[in-house]
């Protein structure tokens, strides 16, 4: 059947046509990589780890309801602010300050600034500075890996400002171990992910799996992570050569948050620069905070202060590293 | 040794082009009336030399050219004038227009008309010939062409580049041309290196297009220093500059015209266009046209008279499919979508597309983001992200120092933004406002 003319005609701008690719698609794709770090922070930490990881997804997904412009959560960003700030967190922290966290995250995260994209800090890494200065002991204390999926690590049910301090089998993350106790972890359980720490930043191979799919959809910029990784292994290649009891590459790239960090966090599209030669610039930096932090701070880890901190230069990294204009004098003069 | 032939950045939209690349041209019997705009090409609009009621013959001159930037208007088709007043035009507005009712029982042919000899012509008479046929840029600009053939004194050309990149999506008026017409194509590149004084050449075709390559290069002849550059499939690798920079690896500089790095660049149509006046006097009263889209029933490469109704060029290619949603003039990245089918087909239409309702672009839009995937897209080094920023609250004085002058509004930005940022939008409606603003201080 064909008619005359079309029944009724579609004015728009030019192009009038778009690629395939839009912003709910990329952050439902983040999601969905988040899968398998979910799947293995529950092999760890076991049904603990998934306890708190829905806590903070649901928080997050109801303050995004309640104080988001209509409809925004089905542009998968709030989802992907709760899920990351659950897998930073430890198994057996008290669901309550995991949904505050929550809240915090996406309240003072990302609406407050005027939703989706304005925001100057990510949300999820907000929530947690939030956490740490709030409940410090309760985000440190980290629960033993293994055991049965069932037992319920730490003192999840714990009642809100009631709680007594958590009395479960509590072990140390290997940067802890380092910093406080001067002992190493082993290369394989650090690779592997069956350490201590946050549910979903021990297992790093999976973390770094999920990255490279997400680099190969070019649903995240690969320069971000390898300008990070890079510069710590750099740096700490240097410095282990001049101290031998300062850690060496593989433990400072292995160990801790930053291969979350460093695929998922600082890769945020919306804090993150939008120049290429900012990227790496943006990268560098927070692979050096990382490394002064971890070796030099009070702290032994340093990878969500490194990120927030670069999180705030980014516009000043934006309007120093614009590309230069096709036919201006900069670039006739290469 | 370059290996590419290449630009930097760009995008790859689907290409689309096998509705329509095998189809040869064929010609369209004459609509029943025309309507012929004075305003078809860039520069001053043609001045009206017919009055209602005047029967006018084929190639007649209807509107004499107001300046040497302007071009006159030629009768596509005998026929009687039936009145000139305001009409649909392709760019949304409405232009003043003249209306001829077809005369269906006229040969249609021209009257018989002196063909210069273009050996013996100098610049300025071939300068003139070319004028007075109302040959125009027949990509999509429509500048007139005759103002290219003359440089200002103080550049030396000396390459002239034929523009067959035809990067445009579903556009494939330019490969059938030369596909099928090289040796008329050939025939409008000795004459406009003879006018322009010229010995170099350089045609860049797209590698999508390898029969319009083979018959171009085997049409060439020994004597001429004309070059075939097979050039690789990106948009948009028609772009003037773009195309400077992958022939000759040099980059215009930002606001200056090509001729400041010795090039001019001509469009594959004009030049069949400046053929057809030196072989048999015609002026540019028709053209060919790519009807074509998903959402058309029988796509063609079509020669149209000059004034054709969109809606008669669609009957005529069996009218549309019942999803059909959007008739664009133009390619589907830098084409006017069209309100109005009553508007014709001017001199600067390469093709109109059709899409169904499935193609078009979703109504929804997103925040930015802040990927940076537009700055990735941007042929000319923008940050179309920041641009459409200061667009969004109306900083047009910022965008200037953000370069807006440089955008020439391609829209690869647009096309790649996953937030579906109206960026190409934003930007021609920020030079328009800046431009309005500018008429209004000085």
């Amino acid at each position: 059947m064909s008619l005359a003319t079309p029944s009724k005609l579609i004015v728009t701008a030019s192009p009038h046509v778009k690629s395939a690719d839009s912003t709910p698609k990329i952050m439902w794709h983040v999601v969905f990589s988040l899968a398998p770090v979910i799947v293995s922070s529950a092999w760890f930490f076991g049904m603990s780890a998934l306890l708190v990881i829905v806590t903070a997804t649901i928080s997050a997904q109801l303050t995004e309801r309640a104080m988001g412009k209509g409809g925004t959560l089905a542009d998968g960003s709030a989802m992907i602010t709760g899920l990351l700030l659950g897998l930073t967190l430890p198994a057996g922290m008290p669901l309550w300050m995991v949904a505050i966290g929550g809240a915090f995250a996406i309240a003072f995260g990302k609406t407050v600034w005027g939703g989706l994209g304005q925001n100057v800090f990510n949300p999820a890494l907000v929530g947690r500075a939030f956490l740490q200065a709030a409940f410090p002991v309760a985000i440190t204390t980290w629960p033993t890996v293994g055991g049965s999926f069932m037992e319920l690590k730490g003192d999840l049910f714990a009642l809100p400002f009631l709680h007594p301090v958590t009395n479960a089998v509590t072990s140390a993350t290997p940067l802890g171990l380092l910093k406080f106790e001067g002992t190493g972890t082993a290369l394989m359980p650090l690779i592997m992910g069956n350490t201590g720490g946050s549910v979903g930043e021990t297992a790093a191979l999976v973390i770094l799996a999920g990255g490279l799919y997400l680099a190969l959809r070019q649903y995240l910029n690969w320069r971000i992570p390898a300008s990070i990784l890079l510069t710590v292994a750099a740096l700490s290649t240097v410095l282990h050569l001049v101290d031998a009891k300062k850690p060496d590459a593989f433990f400072m790239l292995f160990s801790g948050g930053l291969m979350l960090g460093a695929v998922y966090m600082a890769t945020d599209m919306v804090t993150s620069p939008v120049t290429n030669k900012g990227k790496w610039v943006f990268g560098f930096g927070i692979g050096v905070l990382v490394v002064l932090i971890r070796v030099w701070g009070g702290l032994p880890e340093g990878v969500m202060y490194a990120i927030l901190f670069m999180n705030a230069l980014t516009p000043f990294i934006n309007r120093a590293t614009q590309p230069a204009v096709f036919g201006s004098a900069t670039r006739i003069a290469q | 040794m370059r290996l590419a032939f290449d630009f930097r950045h760009g995008v790859h939209p689907p290409e689309e082009k096998e509705l329509t690349r095998a189809l040869p041209i064929r010609r369209m019997p004459y609509p029943d009336e025309l309507v012929l705009p004075l305003r078809q090409h860039a520069g001053k609009p043609a001045k009206l030399c017919v009055k209602v009621g005047d029967y006018v013959e084929r190639g007649d001159t209807i509107a004499t050219a107001d300046g040497f930037v302007s071009v006159p208007i030629h009768a596509s088709a005998s026929g009687t004038v039936t009145a000139i007043e305001f009409w649909p035009h392709p760019d949304g507005s409405y232009a003043e227009a003249v209306r001829i009712a077809v005369d269906k029982y006229a040969p249609q042919l021209p009257r018989p008309r002196l063909v210069p000899k273009w050996e013996g012509l100098t610049t300025e008479q071939v300068v003139a010939a070319v004028q007075n046929a109302g040959v125009v840029g027949l990509g999509g600009a429509a500048f007139p062409t005759h103002v290219k053939l003359a440089p200002p004194k103080e550049y030396a050309v000396h390459t002239l580049i034929i523009n067959g990149a035809e990067c445009e999506p579903y556009l494939t008026s330019d490969h059938r041309t030369m596909a099928e017409y090289p040796d008329r194509v050939l025939f409008g590149i000795r004459v406009m290196m003879h006018a322009m004084g010229v010995t170099k050449c350089v045609v860049g075709i797209e590698k999508n297009k390898p029969d319009a390559i083979e018959a171009m290069r085997r049409a060439v002849p020994k004597e001429l220093d004309v070059t075939i550059l097979p050039l690789t499939v990106k948009y948009p690798q028609g772009a003037e500059k773009m195309l400077i920079q992958a022939v000759t690896g040099v980059e215009v500089p930002s606001g200056k015209l090509p001729v400041t790095v010795g090039v001019v660049v001509q469009n594959v149509g004009s030049v069949a266009a400046i053929a057809e006046v030196f072989e048999t006097g015609l002026p540019l009263i028709e053209r060919i046209v790519t009807v074509t889209g998903h959402g058309l029933t029988k796509p063609a490469n079509l020669i149209v008279p000059v004034g054709t109704k969109l809606r008669d060029l669609i009957a005529y290619c069996g009218g549309v499919t019942p999803d059909a949603a959007e008739v664009i003039l133009g390619g589907p990245m830098m084409g006017v979508a069209q309100a109005n089918l009553d508007a014709p087909v001017v001199k600067g239409t390469t093709g109109v597309v059709i899409l169904a309702a499935h193609e078009t672009r979703s109504a929804t839009i997103y925040p930015c983001i802040h990927c940076g995937r537009c700055l990735d897209a941007c042929p000319v080094f923008l940050n179309p992200s920041h641009l459409g920023d200061l667009a969004r609250v109306g900083r047009h004085d910022e965008m200037t120092d953000a370069h807006l002058a440089d955008c020439m509004l391609c829209g690869s930005c647009a096309y790649v933004c996953p937030s579906n940022i109206p960026l190409a939008h934003l930007f021609q409606a920020s030079k328009e406002a800046l431009r309005r603003a500018q008429a209004g201080t000085s």
